[in-house]
């Protein structure tokens, strides 16, 4: 039983990640009807995002320290980040502890900016070309964003460490009287993820702009005749998708060290999903997310993989298999969607 | 010439002299001057161009004709690596037992994968093909290890059984591959004044191949079954409704294509006898689909362009470093000369990567016919500025009524 809950922990944690990449494309597919090659580089640009934040904190000077000797015996040079300076060391201290949650704060202006200079300096004239040229195209910009990532911050995974108080593990299972420890930082992550999938899900449903978006997604055209400039309001969801991988990204690196390839290995992982949750389905890519990750986790377990060795490998692209095979749509899927 | 019409014909005649005359076409400079690194003319390098340039053809015969777009190429590649190197281990060193199992057995993966992919089209083909390579990778790099040896890649040992040959040479080393006693690794060189020309034997039969390869590929463009495949990628639905089943037309562009890929890797496994998962991996099916834009998809020409265009500037531009930017600018004033090279390090050495993402950004946006329609452009454009020179000739001669 406790195998079984911390199974069923461990693929909710894998698929928030999942969910809210798949989330960002879909919005993409959704609203512009643009298959986005280079979704998985902007859940690799909010990682490095936290990563700049986190060497900005810790900028610092050097003085030379009188009173003090090194192990030479020449005097002890003491490095003093700047923000130690500045706010003392106890809130200093703290600020570049939480350098992690508070790149949220840094990389919601920045993913913004970035998707609306990519919505608007490339993708807007691929809306009349094939599927094929848009996978292309974002596929080359996704190889180019991952080189100048590569370039400026090297080709090694760079750690970046949650806040102290957020690093240990949690026993889980006190309550109930079971015993599943769990580190508390993938606990942060999946509430974090649910936090923003719901906000993204009452910001559509509960909001004059929200509705607009839906409306313009449900019959672009006759939202265009009403008079409203659906372009507009469709590079901003852009933006904001955007701003969903990245977060992703930000809140994944204290999970695992950030290097410029992580963004590929999640796109094919999330594409499967998006295709799985029903193209242009907003809850079937949650709903596909979750479901994968908890597939993905049980299947790892020893039990099943003496039944079935290797199966942890393949479980996601078999499930998509089957269900692309006998459920065209995937499982949410609207109809006319990409039926071409 | 072999039923090609006359522009067909001089097609193949200009990949047969390019393909046979590579060692003194790819060095143009002697060996000892300091542009001698621009020369590509050595073994291993020719022959990645002319294993690529058949990987492309036949993923062109696919994405080119039928307009379905695999990302999922890669695995063929590797299965047919595997089966090469299986070969060698079991029946002899002998490439063509080898070279003609790894056709037959990614024929047969493309078979499997292809029957049940090609159910849907669009995005979804390319997500399915997507998903089995990267199946077929994770399970190379785990259960089947027994077969792939994971990740140290499978290799040749002394303890192979060799039916047909020995399991070690009298002097106690693996045996090498060859066709009939011609080993795959003899080089003729020949030295005429500087420069040094490389005659490779193993090139020469990846070469002959490969024009073996073109020649097909350029009969299947022209036959009716072509022609289908065309209708296929322009439209499906009109097809359908006329009562025709496209299906097994798709099914044989693909399986084809799968074969020559399996043929890539088999000579691959020729040339050098390893393989590893890691020419399965999706990366490698982006390659394989770069190189086919690049140098135009639904061209005769332009997948083998675009092999060798981006297996020469990868190994060219890797090779330029800081030192070589300084001596070609040292004729800049000094400020200038770190300036420019500052601005040019991104893109060179290790920065060939993002060279590569720009410019096939630049090709998909402005040149979605590759290199070959950007021919096509400057021929029309020059041919156009003669027009207008010759109409205005003919203007002063007989002036308007």
């Amino acid at each position: 039983m406790d195998a079984i809950l911390l199974q069923i922990l461990n693929g909710l944690d894998k698929g928030s990640a999942y969910a809210l990449i798949a989330l960002g494309l879909t919005l993409i597919f959704g609203t512009l009807g643009v298959v986005n090659f280079a979704h998985g580089a902007l859940f690799m640009i909010g990682a490095f995002c936290a990563v700049t934040l986190q060497r900005i904190l810790n900028l610092s000077f050097e003085f030379v320290d009188e009173t003090q000797t090194d192990f030479l015996g020449n005097p002890l040079k003491v490095k003093t980040p700047y923000v130690e300076a500045w706010f003392g060391p106890d809130i200093g201290g703290s600020i570049i502890d939480w350098a992690v949650p508070l790149a949220i704060l840094f990389a919601i202006p920045i993913m913004i900016g970035v998707g609306y200079v990519m919505e608007r300096g490339l993708i807007k004239h691929f809306y009349k070309r094939p599927h094929a040229d848009q996978i292309l195209v974002t596929f080359g910009l996704a190889i180019v964003l991952q080189e100048v990532v590569k370039y400026f911050y090297g080709a090694n995974p760079i750690q970046t460490p949650a806040p102290d108080t957020l690093n240990g593990v949690v026993n889980l299972g006190a309550a109930i009287g079971m015993d599943i420890v769990y580190p508390v930082w993938r606990v942060v992550y999946f509430f974090f993820a649910v936090l923003i999938i719901g906000g993204i899900f009452c910001f559509l449903q509960f909001t004059t702009f929200g509705m607009v978006v839906r409306a313009g997604m449900a019959d672009r055209e006759t939202v265009g005749l009403l008079g409203i400039n659906i372009d507009r309001r469709f590079t901003i969801m852009f933006g904001i998708a955007a701003a969903v991988a990245g977060l992703a990204g930000v809140m994944y690196t204290p999970i695992n060290s950030p290097n410029y390839h992580m963004g590929m290995d999640f796109l094919v992982l999330s594409f499967v999903v998006v295709v799985v949750g029903g193209m242009g389905s907003l809850p079937g890519a949650v709903l596909a997310g979750f479901l994968l990750g908890v597939l993905e986790s049980f299947a790892s377990m020893n039990e099943v993989k003496s039944l079935l060795p290797g199966i942890d490998q393949i479980i996601i692209y078999v499930v998509a298999i089957i269900i692309l095979l006998t459920r065209p749509r995937g499982l949410m899927g609207r109809k006319g969607v990409m039926e071409e | 010439m072999f039923g090609l019409d006359k522009k067909d014909t001089s097609k193949l005649i200009i990949v047969a002299c390019l393909a046979l005359l590579a060692p003194f076409i790819l060095n143009p400079f002697p060996t000892d001057s300091a542009l001698a690194q621009f020369n590509a003319g050595y073994p291993d390098l020719m022959q990645r161009f002319v294993i690529f340039g058949i990987f492309a053809i036949g993923f062109n015969i696919l994405f080119g004709l039928t307009g379905y777009l695999s990302f999922g190429h890669a695995a063929f590649l590797g299965v047919g690596s595997y089966s090469a190197v299986w070969m060698f281990k079991l029946i002899g060193m002998n490439v063509i037992p080898a070279i003609v199992l790894s056709v037959i057995v990614a024929g047969l993966f493309a078979l499997l994968i292809g029957f049940v992919s090609l159910r849907r089209s669009g995005i979804y083909f390319s997500i399915l093909t997507l998903a089995f390579a990267q199946m077929s990778f994770n399970l190379a790099y785990s259960v089947l290890t027994p077969i792939t040896n994971g990740e140290t890649g499978l290799q040749l040992t002394l303890e192979d059984p060799r039916i047909l040959g020995v399991s070690a040479t009298a002097d106690g080393s693996i045996p090498v591959t060859n066709l009939f006693g011609l080993e795959m690794r003899s080089t003729f060189e020949l030295a005429l004044g500087p420069w040094a020309f490389q005659f490779n034997a193993g090139y020469y039969l990846c070469a002959l191949i490969m024009l073996a390869a073109f020649y097909l590929a350029i009969r299947i463009f022209r036959s009716p079954f072509g022609m289908m495949l065309r209708a296929v990628k322009s439209n499906q639905q009109r097809m359908n409704y006329t009562g025709l089943n496209t299906r097994p037309y798709t099914l044989a562009a693909f399986v084809i294509s799968g074969m020559y890929a399996g043929l890539a890797g088999g000579l691959m496994a020729s040339m050098d006898p390893l393989a590893g998962a890691e020419r399965m991996q999706w990366t490698a099916s982006g390659e394989v689909v770069l190189m086919t834009i690049l140098g135009g998809a639904g061209t005769l020409i332009g997948p083998v362009l675009g092999a060798g265009f981006i297996k020469y500037f990868e190994n060219i531009f890797s090779k330029i470093n800081d030192n070589v930017l300084h001596t070609w600018f040292s004729f800049l004033p000094d400020g200038m000369e770190d300036a420019v090279v500052f601005i040019i390090h991104p893109f060179i050495g290790k920065g060939w990567h993002l060279t590569l993402g720009i410019l096939f950004m630049l090709v998909v946006i402005f040149l979605p016919g590759g290199l070959v329609e950007g021919g096509q452009r400057i021929k029309g454009w020059l041919s156009r500025r003669k027009a207008k020179d010759g109409g205005k000739a003919a203007g002063e001669t007989n002036p308007a009524e």
